[in-house]
């Protein structure tokens, strides 16, 4: 999933100075998932900044509204009526849901109240991970499952640097070492033979380093009228 | 080509004559300034010539901004030394780094040595992007692929040939997981690497066991291997390594020896104790290299020494290794 986390209330209370009737809209997947922009965090969020305004002497008046998928047309479609009723629209989504907003209802003012952090999971309660980079190659077959674009903070194709010991990354010891990973599920998997082969610089152009990003499915395109 | 002039070299540098030649090679280290003031890399240059074969230039080491390894390089070669520019792949692509390369080698640098660099965190600007286009294991590729193919990373060919230089990469004994360091200096191998010089060994039961590895893998017979030393300053030298450097091992038994060095000296005569602790950093780091000799599958050492010049020459003299050989 995507995982993103609310930003301080301060920057947020900043954003919104020069707004009097702000809707706050959350989203239903990801970030419902990750405890930053569901339904229950817009609520919270919306009655803080109630107080917060009202207490500077100016009060916001701050409705909620939560969609399923804030990242598809057809979710946000229908709030487009609602939407002529406020000067400002804080979203909860991440920065997709926020751009398809902005997208959608070019002359409203869309405004960010998560920081998008990155893709990952849970790993237990409280806490998420990053686990993917999006570079567009996966090559999980090559590193039994453990990715070094996204979990190596130097991404490394060829092993660990120097820098690892005691099972961590030398740039945190919370962080463990992604090499060390490999190592240990090639080992169990009885395959570190692969791990020998020396891997060429990577084709980055799958990235983000190739320009944004672009799929086109034709197999799904509807037929031009 | 441009082999013709490297005398059936593969670049031609000092190093690779010295090593080539069968000789135990001795390369020293010098951090560029802070600022962009030649002098120092000059003063330094003198506490070095004549008591190493060849001389790193660390790139922006730590991450700390400094005058580029590639320019304090020249300074070296103006100076009548020769230069091992440190690259590192945190700072730079792969376009960068083959423009620094085709540079280095226009201005008389023979010799490269591969890094990944230390994370940006460590440095004097956590805030900046880092790079890692290519690892330090890919660079090698890069390097070897100009000198022997001719060719840019691209494939493009190079008009004329490519720039040759002496290729080297580091390996860590202490890093982990340690079953995977040697098998990781056969890649750097299998990449194209002519020298590799290690960490700072202070754990020579734990290098020993490596080089063990290496040897039984015939990875000596492929690569010259140069043992990273360094006399230590201080006891706090000794514990902050020890505890506070990811990716090293400092044995107890250090510790205790520069302790012990100043166990009668007063805590006020603070002159009085660094005297005892450069001695005995010395005598320790001379002893080291005496029995990293004796480990089969070495070739040389690299004595790092960083902004504590003056112990090179001591040092290479203590453990019988000057005058440094001249090969033609």
């Amino acid at each position: 999933m995507i995982v993103a986390e609310q930003k301080p209330l301060a920057e947020i209370k900043e954003m919104l100075e020069d707004y009097r009737k702000v809707l706050v809209v959350g989203c239903g997947t990801c970030v419902t998932v990750c405890l930053a922009g569901g339904e229950k965090e817009v609520g919270i969020l919306a009655s803080a900044l109630r107080m917060a305004t009202k207490l500077n002497g100016h009060g916001v008046a701050m409705d909620e509204v939560t969609v399923q998928r804030q990242c598809e047309w057809e979710y946000i479609d229908p709030l487009r009526e609602r939407l002529m009723n406020y000067d400002a629209i804080l979203s909860l989504g991440c920065g997709v849901g926020v751009q398809t907003l902005a997208e959608r209802f070019p002359g409203k003012r869309v405004l960010p109240g998560l920081n998008t952090k990155f893709m990952g999971l849970p790993t237990e309660q409280g806490i998420w991970e990053e686990r993917c980079q999006a570079c567009g190659d996966c090559i999980l077959d090559l590193t039994g499952g453990i990715c070094p674009i996204a979990r190596c903070s130097k991404q490394l194709l060829n092993g660990p640097c120097g820098g690892s010991q005691n099972s961590k990354c030398e740039v945190s010891k919370e962080t463990p070492c992604a090499w060390q990973l490999i190592w240990e599920r090639m080992s169990s998997l009885g395959m570190l033979d692969r791990l020998m082969q020396v891997q060429p610089p990577k084709d980055w152009r799958t990235s983000r380093d190739g320009g944004p990003r672009r799929i086109i499915r034709d197999d799904l395109r509807l037929p031009e009228e | 080509m441009s082999n013709i002039s490297t005398n059936g070299y593969k670049a031609g540098s000092n190093l690779e004559r010295v090593l080539t030649k069968g000789y135990f090679a001795v390369t020293g280290e010098l951090g560029p300034p802070k600022s962009q003031d030649a002098e120092v890399i000059r003063k330094k240059a003198a506490l070095l010539k004549g008591a190493v074969d060849a001389i790193n230039l660390t790139d922006n080491q730590t991450a700390i901004v400094r005058m580029s390894s590639i320019a304090a390089g020249v300074l070296l070669v103006r100076e009548g030394l020769e230069p091992i520019i440190q690259m590192t792949c945190r700072d730079r692509n792969r376009l960068a780094m083959q423009a620094d390369l085709l540079g280095a080698c226009a201005l008389g640098i023979k010799n490269v040595l591969c890094l990944t660099g230390d994370h940006q965190s460590f440095g004097n600007h956590p805030f900046a992007k880092n790079v890692h286009d290519v690892d330090s294991l890919q660079l090698v590729q890069i390097v070897k692929g100009l000198r022997d193919e001719g060719k840019f990373q691209c494939g493009e060919e190079i008009k004329g040939g490519g720039p040759r230089f002496f290729i080297g990469a580091a390996a860590n004994p202490f890093g982990d997981p340690f079953e995977f360091r040697p098998y990781r200096l056969a890649k750097k191998v299998a990449a194209g690497a002519d020298f590799i010089q290690t960490q700072l060994i202070y754990d020579i039961p734990r290098f020993r066991e490596f080089m063990k590895r290496v040897v039984d893998l015939g990875l000596h017979e492929k690569v010259k291997i140069l043992a990273g030393v360094g006399p230590l300053k201080s006891s706090g030298a000794a514990k902050y390594m020890r505890d506070q450097v990811p990716g090293m091992i400092v044995a107890n038994e250090y510790v205790e020896r520069m302790d012990a060095a100043v166990a009668n000296i007063p805590k006020e005569d603070k002159k009085g104790r660094a005297a005892a602790w450069r001695d005995a950093g010395i005598k320790l780091c001379i002893e080291q290299i005496q029995q990293i000799r004796e480990i089969p599958g070495v070739a040389g050492i690299h004595i790092m020494a960083i902004e504590w010049e003056e112990a090179v020459r001591p040092l290479v003299e203590g453990a019988g290794l000057l005058p440094r050989p001249v090969v033609d």
